[in-house]
């Protein structure tokens, strides 16, 4: 009797709690919401917008809608046939009147060098709309590359709406007349060099800053805090300092009248000036000096949680030193080491200010042209492209990052 | 102390000799440059080599009388202002709210809101870029102040997370028991407690927006460009003595909210001893 009334009691409160669970659940929910939707609008949607850039593929359709319709059951094996060559020069003279026919002429242009010429050309060529039946006579008159398959070939292949041609053009991969995926020509296949080149950069400076930055973390990690915490001051500086004006010191510093060159002259170590900065040299120096810190924090942050009681105790147990070091405390930092290297590395293959200002032609890094042919050479699908996928590389690698800091401090390695 | 009684064998001694001679050279390569420029902006000369041939303010006083770089510096400050403010409000209702929050998805949420910090600089541009184009946000104090916040609120979230961390809860439930609404125990008992956190949050988010130069080259017209945009043109163009003035005056900007941060850790740490004791 009393423990029935006792467990009808308790549903009610159990179930008032759990009510009240879900209204502070609802409050936390409603907090985030503000910076969800902010973000959406200001961070995940431009990025989605920049992805879907990379594969659309809308204006040749919107400059050329008949020959694309025209061209729709065409087999690809022979020449199209007459309505599509009529369709093209309606096209072609509403484009003209309309002053679209560069839109078209520069998407095109990308697949088959020489597209722009043969299509304003053609354009200006084109005194009205031919006798019927005489469209592919008359095409054929004004430019020759009308008789090729090929030529038509690339109108079809850039029909859209949705296209891989710029991921592919990102990875130096295109398709052929017959639609088959192939190597880029020569010229224009420069974009795994560029990858590979930002990643070696990249990978240098990771090991120049693990190198550099051991010895310091494990030296502000073994030191009494009171000193460590004065030291520290020489890391979150430069930490603090704006990047501009970092990069501006490398090239005061370096430059061939620079403060290094003058110095060395002066000491007679040299005659002439080096050549330190505008080259690869110069960008690896720049780049390990901006990203050092974010190696030095993270390895200072897992030294300084290893107890020191652990070298004690393998020293007791005979261990000498250099084996107690590399069997007992190397082992420990292996983590910071890895959210270290990865953190400087995913920072680094990101790079544009710092390789733009103290780079030479042959030192860009993938953001330098992301940014070119976004804000000079306007080929926004290729830009979106080559960002598409340095930014999968960053995901995978903040993956890996993710997992490797689990269970550490979310903040470790950020500004902190 | 625990760092010499280890010292025991020769081959220790030149080990650590070795790190603190390794780590010399590395705090000279850190620290060095950023001094180096420094007297170079007092020059009388017009070269930026040593040794100076004199002493002279006429690179500062050519910064202030430029419309060019105080129109620059009051940008930065216009937007770095305007971003922390923004940054303060989003990211301090997050991280309130991701403390509460247990669901299932925190994680991920956790990670989308962080991701600004992670991708690159010139993804986010180029996306902001040709996002805020059609809508008229480039070229806009408006668009530039929401990009920096969006990139600037990851550090909010994360310093006022990790002082929320450290907050006892029962403060907040003390307070509603003895009557006090949500408002009240927010802003009679928890901000107070989260103060420094919420400073430090302040100090960051300025930071990244004061020093945030790809979002700008992309996003801001003439008339938006801060004082980093005008610093990478300089830079680029040829290098006056004037950009070193620049330069100093950026790093005493930087060193005054280093040196805040670290009289706010301090305070943090000096307050949890006490209670400790």
């Amino acid at each position: 009797m009393t423990a029935a009334s006792l467990t009808e009691a308790e549903v009610p409160l159990k179930r008032r709690l759990r009510r009240a669970e879900r209204a502070r659940q609802l409050k936390a929910l409603a907090l985030v919401a503000p910076l969800l939707v902010f973000l959406l609008f200001t961070f995940a949607g431009p990025i989605a917008g920049m992805l879907w850039r990379a594969v659309d593929d809308r204006e040749v359709r919107q400059v050329l809608p008949q020959t694309i319709a025209a061209l729709a059951d065409w087999d690809g094996k022979d020449l199209p046939d007459e309505k599509a060559f009529a369709a093209l020069t309606s096209d072609v003279l509403a484009a003209r009147a309309a002053g679209t026919i560069a839109i078209a002429a520069k998407r095109l242009n990308y697949a088959q060098n020489g597209f722009r010429t043969i299509l304003t050309g053609t354009a200006r060529n084109l005194k009205a709309v031919p006798e019927p039946g005489t469209a592919k006579e008359t095409l054929g008159k004004i430019n020759p590359a009308w008789r090729e398959r090929a030529t038509w070939m690339t109108i079809k292949n850039a029909s859209g709406p949705v296209t891989g041609f710029y991921l592919l053009a990102a990875l130096d991969l295109t398709r052929n007349a017959d639609g088959a995926i192939v190597a880029a020509p020569p010229d224009q296949a420069i974009y795994r060099d560029i990858f590979a080149r930002t990643f070696l950069i990249s990978l240098g400076v990771t090991a120049l800053c693990l190198i550099l930055g051991f010895p310091v973390a494990y030296l502000l990690a073994t030191l009494p805090p009171g000193r460590s915490n004065l030291l520290m001051i020489f890391v979150l500086l430069p930490f603090w300092t704006s990047l501009l004006v970092r990069t501006c010191a490398w090239i005061v510093l370096l430059q061939s009248k620079g403060v290094v060159n003058d110095s060395l002259h002066w000491l007679g170590i040299i005659d002439g000036p080096l050549r330190l900065i505008y080259n690869r040299f110069g960008v690896c120096v720049a780049m390990t000096h901006v990203l050092l810190p974010f190696m030095i924090l993270p390895l200072y942050s897992s030294m300084k949680a290893i107890s020191p009681a652990y070298m004690r105790a393998a020293a007791s147990l005979g261990a000498p030193p250099l084996t107690a070091f590399l069997r007992i405390y190397l082992p420990q930092t292996l983590p910071g080491i890895g959210a270290g290297s990865l953190l400087v590395f995913i920072l680094a293959i990101g790079y544009y200010i710092t390789p733009a200002l103290v780079g030479g032609a042959a030192d860009q890094m993938i953001s330098y042209f992301i940014a070119l042919y976004t804000t000079e050479t306007a080929n926004w699908g290729l830009a979106s492209a080559l960002g598409a996928v340095l930014l999968l590389a960053t995901v995978l690698l903040a993956l890996v990052y993710g997992k490797l800091v689990q269970g550490q401090q979310v903040t470790g390695g950020m500004k902190n | 102390m625990s760092y010499n009684s280890s010292l025991r064998t020769p081959s220790q001694r030149i080990a650590w000799t070795a790190t603190i001679a390794i780590s010399t050279l590395v705090f000279i390569f850190l620290i060095a440059p950023i001094l180096a420029i420094m007297p170079l902006s007092f020059s009388s000369g017009s070269y930026l080599t040593y040794p100076l041939p004199g002493f002279s303010l006429r690179w500062y006083d050519d910064f202030i009388t430029s419309p060019r770089w105080m129109n620059s510096l009051k940008n930065s400050m216009i937007i770095g202002v305007a971003a922390t403010l923004l940054s303060m409000v989003l990211g301090t209702s997050a991280a309130l709210g991701l403390a509460q929050w247990k669901g299932r998805f925190k994680p991920l949420v956790l990670a989308f809101v962080l991701s600004p910090v992670v991708v690159p600089g010139v993804i986010t541009a180029v996306g902001l870029y040709f996002f805020f184009a059609p809508i008229g946000l480039t070229g806009s104090y408006l668009g530039l102040i929401l990009a920096h916040t969006a990139l600037a609120t990851p550090f909010v979230v994360i310093t006022v997370g990790a002082t929320l961390q450290s907050f006892d809860t029962n403060l907040a439930r003390a307070a509603a028991s003895l009557g006090a609404s949500p408002l009240q125990a927010f802003r009679r008992v928890i901000l107070p407690l989260i103060l420094p956190g919420l400073a430090s949050g302040a100090l960051f988010a300025f930071a990244t927006s004061f020093d945030e130069v790809v979002i700008v080259l992309f996003m801001a017209g003439p008339e938006q460009r801060t004082l980093p945009r005008e610093m990478f043109s300089g830079i680029r163009e040829n290098i006056s003595p004037t950009i070193t003035a620049a330069a100093v005056i950026l790093t005493t900007v930087s060193v005054i909210l280093l040196a805040t941060l670290e009289a706010l850790r301090r305070r943090n740490e000096r307050l949890k001893g006490g209670g400790g004791g």
